[in-house]
């Protein structure tokens, strides 16, 4: 394959597998990811998402299948590859007391065109941790730091391994900031995560991992509409004749009643607006009204019959 | 790639040096016990007496180049341990730094540092013991230079194989200094038990002591080519063993 030619995936996963011993950490695993797309591999610990990513950046070796990134191998051609690919790596560490410059000063030694690292530092909030020891860095300024040296070789692809895991709120939402900004700089992400909150809020498209294997792909929203498409209004009102009002609504599924309160459950896209149609062409007077829309969560528990905090 | 070698290469010696306890058991350590054997040594023999092949003049300055270059071995396993367990390594691997220029950068620090320590061995020396004038410090110091590099691959053999960090300075140690009883620096090695002539004979050290003690004497580096084939060699199987057993994570 040559390198030559654009190619309009960045990556493209084809049946890869790997095993540990007797462990079949990931088997038969493909997908592709498009130029420009932040793409999640989304599943609980120990269901190869780590190993699926580490075979792609060329850290691993599969035993079956083919992977191509950037129209490149990345064991064939592996020095190409680094050189146009950031990596984060789940629980990596540096040196204790390396300097915060220091590494980035390294970094940027070993790339043909590297990035001002100063501005890098700069913009990821480190500039006053220039001089400070790994070691005393918070793990949220450690993430920002592995951040940085991922990116340091302004690289086409980042790869970034449970970047947020071990985080206070505060932390992640800066750091998932900092993500957006790396997409909007037209780079492909593929990202690693347990938290469906993070897939839904930066992914374009995720591949849900389940046991080495992929289960489904697509983006957050297709993949809710496809396995969850029930949703659900939850109102409140004192209107005698809701109930019937509301069972006439022809998406309606159930409608259920405690005291005052109804939840109505449907499907479809236009549920939502239909039942607010029905409340105004009614007139009923509500005193409280909710949605509750099922999420990659659910999406989860459904197709793998548990949580993905078991 | 030498870019990153030099770079590496000065990084990691910056960083050795901040660690509090790296600086003295590798550099100030050695001096210590240079000083306070010499001491010993000295106040019990009269100048007299003092061959110039005697424990002070050879055997002490070979005793403590021996020591120079084996702490520098273990604390290359330390060090190359705490960096695997660490995550280290696999962090720097995934760069296009090579394997090789992350060894090589290593194995230049404690090079460095172990001509350093030497060094100040020297000086200290100097102001206690008076070094006679046929004191051959820059063949002494080449001598070190090419055992250490060589005791050094038994060191990353170590750290190879090695699981964890807590087990890498035990089990380094357990490896590296009974060689020291062995290797003819206390008994010749003809005077050992057979067994043990084998023994010493299949050890590095050995040729590394009598390299040095041979150099001290004021023999002719012709006369010790044996000496160097021999640290060659065992340079290149370990290094070549390690590359095959070497596991980054």
């Amino acid at each position: 394959m040559g390198a030559s030619a654009t190619p309009r995936f960045a990556i493209q996963v084809s049946r890869i597998r790997k095993t540990y011993g007797a462990t079949v950490a990931v088997s038969e695993v493909s997908f592709d990811v498009s130029e420009g797309e932040v793409f999640g591999l989304i599943g609980p610990n120990g269901a190869g998402k780590t190993t699926t990513m580490e075979c792609v950046e060329g850290v691993r070796r599969p035993e079956g299948g083919e992977i191509s990134i950037l129209g490149l191998d990345p064991f064939r051609d592996v020095y190409q590859v680094q050189n146009r690919i950031g990596v984060q790596l789940q629980q990596a560490q540096l040196q204790k007391r390396i300097k915060v410059w220091e590494a980035v000063d390294l970094w940027a030694s070993l790339y043909p065109k590297p990035m001002d690292g100063n501005r890098l530092l700069e913009q990821l909030g480190l500039a006053d941790k220039r001089n400070a020891l790994f070691m005393t860095l918070s793990g949220g300024q450690k993430q920002r730091l592995f951040i940085a040296l991922a990116l340091i070789n302004d690289p086409q692809v980042v790869f970034l391994d449970e970047l947020t895991t071990g985080l206070d709120p505060q932390s992640r939402r800066a750091i998932w900031d900092l993500v957006r900004g790396i997409r909007d700089r037209g780079k492909t992400v593929v990202l690693t995560t347990h938290l469906m909150e993070e897939a839904e809020r930066l992914c374009d498209r995720v591949a849900i991992i389940e046991r080495g294997k992929i289960i489904d792909i697509g983006g957050p929203e297709e993949l809710v509409s496809r396995h969850c498409p029930t949703r659900a209004v939850v109102l409140a009102t004192e209107d005698a004749l809701a109930e019937e009002r509301l069972r006439a609504i022809p998406r309606v599924e159930t409608v259920m009643r405690q005291g005052f309160e109804f939840t109505i459950q449907g499907q479809g896209d236009d549920f939502v607006t239909e039942v607010i149609q029905c409340l105004s062409e009614n007139r009923i007077r509500i005193t409280s009204f909710r949605t509750v829309l099922p999420n990659l969560e659910d999406v989860f528990l459904k197709l793998t019959g548990h949580s993905i905090r078991d | 790639m030498l870019h990153g070698l030099w770079k590496l290469t000065w990084l990691e010696l910056k960083i050795f040096l901040r660690e509090p306890l790296g600086a003295f058991g590798s550099i100030v350590f050695p001096v210590l016990v240079f000083l306070v054997l010499g001491r010993f040594a000295g106040g019990r023999i009269t100048p007299s007496s003092l061959s110039p092949a005697g424990f002070a003049h050879v055997g002490l300055p070979v005793f403590v180049a021996v020591l120079i270059s084996l702490s520098g071995v273990l604390s290359l396993v330390t060090i190359i341990s705490i960096y695997r367990e660490g995550g280290i390594l696999k962090r720097l691997r995934a760069t296009p730094l090579r394997p090789q220029t992350i060894l090589a950068a290593h194995v230049l620090v404690k090079l460095t540092l172990t001509a350093l320590t030497m060094a100040l061995t020297v000086l200290a020396g100097k102001r206690y013991f008076p070094i006679h004038a046929g004191f051959p410090i820059f063949g002494f110091s080449l001598a070190l230079l090419i055992s250490t590099w060589s005791i050094l691959s038994i060191g990353f053999l170590i750290a190879s194989i090695v699981p964890t960090a807590r087990f890498a300075q035990p089990i380094g140690a357990a490896i590296l200094y009974p060689m020291i009883g062995v290797c003819g620096l206390f008994v010749p090695v003809q005077s050992l038990p057979p067994a043990l002539q084998v023994v010493a004979r299949l050890l590095p050290l050995t040729y590394a002591v009598s390299l040095l003690e041979g150099i001290l004497k004021g023999e002719a580096w012709s006369a010790h080519m044996g000496d160097v084939a021999a640290l060659v060699v065992v340079f290149a199987i370990c290094t070549a063993l390690s590359a095959k057993v070497f596991r980054w994570e």
